[in-house]
């Protein structure tokens, strides 16, 4: 059994930060001694919900942030990555498999359906303060990553 | 992320190394638009033997790249993805336009 813990950070939105972010969150999760395929769907997932983050959030480019908060309860990551943006008008649609808000960018619409593949549960929803957070959870089984499974 | 090409028998073989994501997305779209613009060449093997990281946005940088040599009746092959790159390609059903060669 895991005791719980936290790390909350923040960065401006750009893309140069996306490494930064999936790895720190990586980095954090290794305390729970996951498999590398659990790593490498942790860190995609957080990097496709930082990408719409710095594409969609923020048209006008400027001053725009993303806040990371992954917390460990017991044997289960949580992350939640949010921003202060414009929102999404539809997030039902966001979520559809190949729907993008900007088709011309060659963009193939799977973020979302990523980020549920690769995770246990998505949650999708609007900040009360504006902007969209994106709160997912994923059950590293100890166990298993202990004996190579 | 580094993009080698060299081409050999009219196929252009493309090895991407690094990380494929948003940031590097830009670069990526260039590099390779201005490969084929350069090379003669009758289809692309994609080699993935050296990347490290990809996401969605390297699909959709993909897809673009096989949409502009679909007109051109050029194939796009993919080889060697990690276990991972497997995952989403075929997630998405990237192999359904660009098949997996041995």
């Amino acid at each position: 059994m895991n005791s719980n813990n936290y790390m909350e950070l923040s960065f401006k939105a750009i893309s140069i930060n996306e490494g930064f972010a999936r790895v720190a969150v990586a980095s954090f999760c290794v305390q729970l001694n996951p498999s590398v395929d659990e790593i490498n769907d942790i860190k995609t997932s957080v990097s496709e919900a930082v990408t719409n983050c710095i594409v969609h959030a923020y048209p006008n480019k400027k001053n725009g942030q993303v806040f990371i908060r992954a917390e460990i309860i017991n044997d289960t990551i949580e992350i939640t990555i949010s921003d202060k943006g414009i929102g999404i008008s539809d997030i039902q649609k966001a979520r559809e498999p190949f729907w993008t808000s900007k088709p011309s960018e060659e963009r193939s619409g799977m973020g979302f359906t990523v980020m549920e593949s690769f995770m246990d549960h998505v949650e999708v929803f609007k900040n009360t303060q504006g902007g969209v957070s994106v709160k997912m959870t994923k059950r590293i089984d100890c166990l298993k990553s202990a004996i190579g499974g | 992320m580094q993009i080698k090409s060299r081409v050999y028998n009219k196929t252009l073989y493309v090895l991407l190394c690094g990380e494929l994501d948003e940031y590097s997305a830009k670069h990526a779209r260039e590099t390779l638009d201005e490969i084929f613009l350069r090379e003669k060449f009758s289809q692309i093997i994609i080699d993935l033997s050296e990347l490290d990281f990809m996401d969605s946005t390297g699909i959709g940088v993909l897809i673009g790249r096989y949409k502009k040599m679909k007109d051109k009746k050029i194939p796009i092959y993919i080889c060697n993805p990690s276990s991972h790159a497997e995952k989403i390609f075929q997630m998405t059903g990237l192999y359904e336009i660009m098949p997996k060669i041995v």
